[in-house]
């Protein structure tokens, strides 16, 4: 089944003013993540859900079906490895996995901070690219 | 190799679960030459775990105890990890299986995964291995359910990536079930926080037996043991296994009965001895009764199965179930030398399960065979596999110099140290009903001619042979040898038990 449009002009008329905001509340949960509610994966969940929503209102042709497989693939992949490598950059840094202060940064607390917005940022990133798989593996016509 | 990299040595624990993971990843996501190569890749990073796991055991052997704090956060309230000499062994059992078996996918596993599917089957048993060797490594209860997740969801993958389509709802089955003992395992793990306000192994330990009479503390352990029962397939709640390694394509049946299975046991002989301590057994629950009784049961019924199966694969399915009764009768038995048989029987049935499930997709790729039917006159067509699958029957049946003889002959000792002579019997019938099914494969094999006009035959490729023949090969080494990994096995039984 190919993911079709549904054109109705309500949808998307609402749509097409919705998906920039809530692409920069997915931002915003993302970077607030450490000081209030938010966090990576609430942040990733509803930057995914902007691309979901966008793709089942307007519907995606064969083209734009391959690029969102392979960029929730690509997205997935770059947060592990963002989490993963901010814990190697530790480690080579003298620290154990994941001990922030030993980032190269001025200060530790301003290491702190940077450590955990990074590590949110590939939660993120690999919670939207997951879901962006999962929604193209069920509703979208390839088959590899 | 520590010596020369004192920071790298440091870090051992944490690389260990972290290679395999970080390589699970770069595998399908990559550009199609290196998706291509995905076998290699697993390869390399299984080859690094391996060397990993064992300069960790040399460190284990060497002090007793090695931890790693993640964050920097000291435990109770970090999350720490924590190997003893028992952890150490399963972790080297665990990557050196996983190693060999992914020499064996790498050059058999495009036999029974479709082309475009490969990349993913690599990923998804590096990130089984990386969960299971988390499960093991692990200090923290919360953490070990997070691995135990991981490691599930790599396992169903694995399964449904099989050629029939009866692998989708083999795999579809375990998935309901492994979610239901993942569940409960949650909920104990919830208990157990709600009572004792820690999620830490070693802080639980001490400050559990405060509690033991109260029910909350009791439900935890009911659900952790439940959940734990049916991760490990310990009888009645093995239902999902014959099929899930039936369908499964081989190396993915050789990588999980051989690891997923015994990090199950390696989970439950942790929350009953390390979380919890023998005196709860003692006092509250008479949890060694009851699982004396399921795995003798275990043993026995297995076995009987495995005899009425007419396909290869299944026969070695119910083995399995009869294996694991061992397993855990020896853990059940609890004196030292029955533990010291429970955990040689796990590295016997882990190394010798994978050659023999190798042996099974050998089978397939040179003559096409799945049913003992079709093994007529087998030992001719390929001597190579029937001569490594019946050198693991051999250790699997527990016949002497193999190291099967070693471990059953340790639980055996241990139920008579401990009075137990109802056990005796069903472990001389389990092993003799084990000679009896893999007799019914090794008769027709060299004993029946060839049936007439058969299509010619495919040669196994060697890099597909080398690792089942070698697993099978270490069977007697290790039986031979037997001093040296029972002595390691029985300190780490030791430690287990007076710590």
């Amino acid at each position: 089944m190919k993911v079709r449009p549904s054109s109705n002009p309500v949808t998307e008329t609402v749509s097409a003013l919705l998906i920039p905001f809530m692409q920069l509340y997915a931002l915003y949960l993302v970077a607030h993540g450490d000081l209030g509610p938010g966090g990576g994966f609430q942040g990733g969940a509803i930057f995914a859900a902007s691309l979901i929503l966008r793709a089942i209102v307007f519907g995606l042709d064969a083209e734009e079906e391959r690029r969102y497989e392979s960029l929730g693939g690509s997205l997935a992949a770059a947060g592990v490895l963002l989490y993963g490598g901010i814990g190697l950059l530790c480690m080579a840094r003298g620290g154990s996995f994941l001990e922030y202060p030993a980032l190269p940064f001025a200060d530790p607390k301003t290491a702190y901070h940077l450590g955990i917005y990074g590590i949110e940022t590939g939660v993120g990133l690999a919670v939207a690219g997951a879901m962006l798989l999962l929604f193209m593996k069920i509703a979208g016509s390839r088959d590899d | 190799m520590t010596a020369a990299f004192p920071l790298l040595a440091e870090h051992i624990p944490a690389l260990l679960v972290l290679v395999p993971l970080l390589a699970s990843v770069i595998i399908p996501f990559s550009p199609a030459p290196l998706r291509r190569a995905g076998g290699a890749v697993a390869v390399l990073a299984n080859a690094a775990a391996l060397a990993l796991a064992s300069a960790l055991a040399l460190e284990v052997f060497r002090l007793g105890r090695v931890t790693y704090r993640f964050g920097g956060w000291a435990p109770p309230w970090g999350i720490e990890y924590a190997v003893d000499p028992l952890a150490a062994i399963m972790l080297l059992l665990v990557a050196f299986v996983s190693f060999a078996a992914s020499v064996y996918s790498g050059a058999a596993a495009s036999a029974e995964v479709a082309h475009e599917r490969l990349p993913y089957y690599h990923s998804a048993a590096l990130l089984l291995v990386s969960g299971l060797s988390g499960m093991i490594i692990t200090g923290d209860v919360f953490n070990l359910y997070v691995f135990l997740e991981i490691a599930s969801l790599a396992g169903y993958a694995l399964i449904a990536a099989g050629r029939r389509r009866d692998a989708l709802v083999a795999g579809f089955n375990y998935l309901i079930l492994g979610t239901i003992a993942a569940t409960f395992i949650l909920l104990g793990i919830g208990y157990l926080y709600m009572a004792a306000g820690t999620l830490n192994i070693a802080d639980l330990r001490e400050r559990l037996p405060h509690i033991y009479h109260t029910r909350t503390v009791l439900t935890a352990f009911a659900f952790l043991m439940v959940g734990f029962s049916i991760k490990t397939a310990l009888f009645p709640l093995h239902i999902w296994l014959p099929d899930a390694y039936t369908y499964a394509p081989s190396p993915a049946s050789a990588l999980l009965a051989s690891t997923g299975t015994k990090v199950g046991v390696y989970a439950m002989l942790r929350v009953t001895y390390t979380v919890f301590r023998p005196e709860f057994d003692a006092s509250v629950v008479p949890m060694k009764t009851i699982l004396l009784v399921l795995s003798s049961a275990a043993v026995v019924y297995g076995a009987v199965m495995a005899i009425a199966q007419k396909d290869i694969k299944r026969m070695l399915a119910y083995s399995s179930v009869s294996q694991i009764g061992y397993i855990v009768l020896g853990a059940a038995i609890a004196s030292e030398s029955a533990l010291t048989g429970s955990l040689l029987h796990m590295i016997n049935h882990a190394l010798m399960k994978a050659s023999l499930f190798m042996c099974a997709g050998l089978m397939l790729i040179s003559t096409g065979a799945e049913k003992v039917s079709d093994l007529k006159g087998a030992a001719r067509r390929m001597p190579l596999t029937m001569a490594a699958f019946t050198a693991a029957a051999l250790s699997m049946t527990g016949i002497p110099p193999t190291l099967g003889f070693v471990s059953k002959w340790h639980i055996a000792l241990g139920a008579v140290e401990a009075g137990l002579w109802a056990v005796v019997p069903v472990v001389l019938a389990g092993s003799l009903l084990t000679a009896v099914y893999f007799w019914k494969v090794i008769e027709p094999a060299y004993f029946s001619a060839p049936a007439e006009g058969h299509k010619p035959d495919t040669p196994a490729p060697f890099w597909a042979a080398a690792p089942a023949a070698a697993l099978a090969g270490l069977g007697l080494l290790l039986g031979l040898a037997a001093w040296t990994p029972a002595a390691g096995a029985a300190r780490a039984a030791g430690e287990l038990l007076l710590k």
